[in-house]
């Protein structure tokens, strides 16, 4: 049972790890975000080489690991110059990786407003892009929350790849102490009870605003 | 630029793909099965329920990497010692199937009340009801998002890599570290993870447009 | 037409004895009594809301009473002496009282993934434990009954809803019930497909079947029923031979429900059968 006691001395480090995770969580989040929202507006757009060219992108980057893309970023990048650091280069993996996967979530959040929304408001004389930015938009918005709530959830737990490119996450700080203590029961049971702690409340808050949504709108 | 180094890399690579895929089918087979027990027990109901549920949440709730760790490192003290390819196809079938099961259990609900009804008033009891009557109504609603979730256990087995398990990932950063060549030899990777997604990708949409939803919904006038 | 009134002293086939079904803070249905005899065809009407279909549903054991009771042929359902204590029915002591029962839904809830011919002869095959050969022939018989022997081999989704009812309606048969329930079975019917399903309850009927029926089409219930039954916020308020309920209601409950239903009747929303 020391051995326990032992990884109650290493919990500060593994917490420094998750509030690295954290980061690297909210970093993704905000990019694949903003990448999500602009191409799934843009494919809205009446340019077809533009719609096709997103598509493209969405197709390429669900179908390849985001472990690759992440070695490419980090490692790849490199023979042409750019080195990243590990922290900067997870959030750009991932925010690209996410931004490919929102792109369909916000597409059809878009799609569900109804078409008549659209109908109306360019009547009202407001181009294609005022229109979808003051009318659809918002309306988009609650549709899309329980599957951002579900991404969110998602990218928590893929950040732990980010331990491959030695980014100071959770993963990486438990593989490091487990290479120097052996104790890789005890330690990779706190780390899982760790994301157990900040997955938990994150899925619950989205089951409650599902629940929200589901109440009557519409 | 260096493709001769390409064309002797190939067979390796070819080797470890398959590796790749058969990963993916063995853990596939075990999701698909384990979820389909879990969400039975979930409908049962009582204490058996209550213990599916617990374990969906918790393997659901940490990274398929700690899962992974877990199992080939973390078990040894209590005498079980995996090889790198069986523990990750245990790893990714126990994750995938805690995310089955509740594909099955909503897919399972979704089918119409009056179908339940109708049966009970027949005098069909649960386990007729369940057979005969709502999994081949249910069937078709779970299999786009198996469809999916096939595609993403493919990606997923990279993970593999990270405990030097026999599949493409690891195959690449071998010969990436061997020649210096990360970009080239991820790229082509990437692409050759692209080969193998996209007939899954096709056929899960395919899957999606033909069971459109509402197609079987019987009963309307 | 005139059978015999609850009055009778013959045991009945159906007793429903002081049901009252609490939801939450409503009582659906407050101490009804019901007793209906073989052969005997009971109409129940009366305004959404007054417990009409729940009253179906407690005698089909898919609902269970707050209190009171319902028993079938002497037996009651849902509940067996144990010990000289009532104990709660198993599911299959209940499933085989139900092969006794056949009820026809307001929805047809027709098996999307089976043939006509294969969702009537479900229940024989997998219940009465029949093979194909033994059960293809009934089936066929009650879908020619039905006026469908010709789309035995069509699934449900190319059938119109006046058919999909009709092959319900053989589909209850099938298991040879004594008691056949029918709840509300052409509400969501388009008008002009209501009259082959009535006509089908019509021969029903005719042919001697102990049936409950709770309806809208006041014109059917008037023609086939040997008793009305009018139910108002969980009560039966009335009860008669159709003559006197629909001709001289003495209830002023009754007579104005009438009123507000011959209304529309004569403007022509609702289909005459």
């Amino acid at each position: 049972m020391s051995a326990w006691l032992t990884v109650g001395h290493l919990l500060p480090v593994l917490l420094l790890g998750a509030v690295t995770t954290l980061e690297v969580t909210a970093g993704s989040f905000v990019v694949a975000t903003l990448i999500g929202l602009v191409l799934a507006i843009l494919q809205r757009l009446d340019w077809r080489p533009l719609r096709v060219v997103i598509a493209i992108y969405v197709d390429v980057f669900r179908a390849i690991p985001v472990l690759t893309q992440l070695f490419i970023i980090y490692f790849g990048l490199t023979e042409i110059g750019i080195r990243l650091d590990p922290v900067p280069a997870a959030i750009v993996g991932f925010g690209i990786n996410g931004g490919a996967y929102l792109t369909e979530v916000f597409r059809s959040g878009i799609g569900a407003v109804h078409q008549g929304q659209l109908e109306a408001a360019q009547m009202l004389g407001m181009t294609r892009l005022a229109a979808l930015r003051i009318v659809i938009l918002p309306q988009a918005m609650r549709v899309v929350l329980p599957p951002l709530g579900n991404f969110a959830i998602g990218l928590l737990k893929d950040t732990a790849l980010a331990s491959a490119v030695a980014a100071p996450e959770l993963m990486f700080r438990a593989r490091t102490l487990v290479d120097q203590t052996f104790l890789a029961t005890q330690i990779f049971v706190t780390a899982a009870a760790i994301y157990l702690a900040m997955s938990l409340p994150l899925g619950f808050l989205t089951r409650r605003a599902e629940a929200h949504l589901s109440r009557g709108r519409r | 630029m260096t493709w001769e180094i390409f064309n002797d890399s190939m067979p390796e690579l070819l080797v470890a793909a398959i590796g790749t895929l058969r990963m993916t089918a063995f853990a596939f087979l075990l999701a698909a099965t384990l979820g389909l027990t879990l969400a039975f027990l979930r409908l049962a109901g009582g204490l058996a329920g209550r213990l599916a549920l617990l374990y969906i949440e918790i393997v659901r709730g940490m990274p398929a990497l700690t899962l992974l760790f877990l199992i080939y490192f973390g078990l040894v003290p209590a005498g079980i010692v995996l090889n790198s390819f069986l523990a990750a196809v245990v790893a990714l079938g126990l994750n995938g199937a805690a995310y089955l099961a509740e594909v099955y259990r909503a897919g399972i609900q979704a089918v119409d009340s009056g179908q339940r009804e109708a049966a009970q008033m027949l005098g069909l009891r649960r386990p007729q009801i369940m057979r005969d009557v709502i999994l081949p109504q249910a069937v078709p609603i779970v299999l786009p998002p198996m469809g999916n979730y096939l595609v993403s256990l493919l990606k997923d087995t990279s993970i593999a890599s990270l405990i030097s398990a026999p599949e493409l990932m690891l195959r690449s950063r071998d010969l990436a570290g061997t020649y210096y060549l990360p970009m080239e030899y991820y790229l082509l990777a990437g692409a050759m993870y692209l080969v193998m997604a996209w007939p899954m990708m096709y056929g899960a949409r395919r899957l999606e447009r033909h069971f459109a939803r509402g197609r079987l919904q019987g009963g309307r006038t | 037409m005139s059978g015999p009134t609850s009055q009778d002293a013959r045991p009945a086939l159906v007793e429903a004895i002081g049901l009252t079904k609490r939801f939450g803070e409503v009582d659906v249905l407050k101490d009804v009594n019901l007793a209906v005899q073989a052969g005997e065809k009971v109409a129940i009407i009366g305004p959404s809301g007054s417990g009409k279909t729940t009253l179906l549903r407690c005698v089909a054991h898919r609902e269970r009473p707050t209190s009171g009771h319902v028993t079938i042929a002497g037996e009651r359902i849902g509940e067996k002496l144990v010990k000289g204590h009532w104990r709660e029915m198993s599911d299959r002591e209940i499933a085989r009282i139900r092969t006794g029962i056949g009820m026809v839904f307001q929805r047809f809830n027709l098996f999307p993934h089976l043939t006509a011919l294969d969702n009537v002869m479900l229940g024989p095959m997998r219940v009465l434990r029949q093979s194909r050969a033994e059960a293809e022939p009934l089936a066929r018989e009650l879908l020619r009954k039905v006026g469908l022997a010709h789309k035995a081999a069509d699934y449900p989704e190319r059938l119109s809803g006046g058919q999909q009812q009709r092959v319900a309606i053989a589909r209850s048969l099938a298991m040879q019930p004594r008691l056949m329930l029918f709840d509300e079975a052409t509400s969501a019917l388009d008008p002009e497909l209501i009259g082959e399903v009535l006509n089908v309850m019509r021969d029903l009927a005719r042919d001697g079947m102990t049936m409950l029926v709770v309806t809208h089409e006041m014109q059917f219930a008037e023609d086939v029923a040997d008793r009305v039954v009018f139910m108002d916020h969980g009560r039966v308020v009335d009860e008669g031979p159709p003559h006197e309920l629909f001709r001289a209601p003495s209830h002023p409950r009754t007579q104005a429900f009438l009123r507000a239903v011959v209304d529309r009747q004569v403007m022509g929303e609702t289909a005459e059968s």
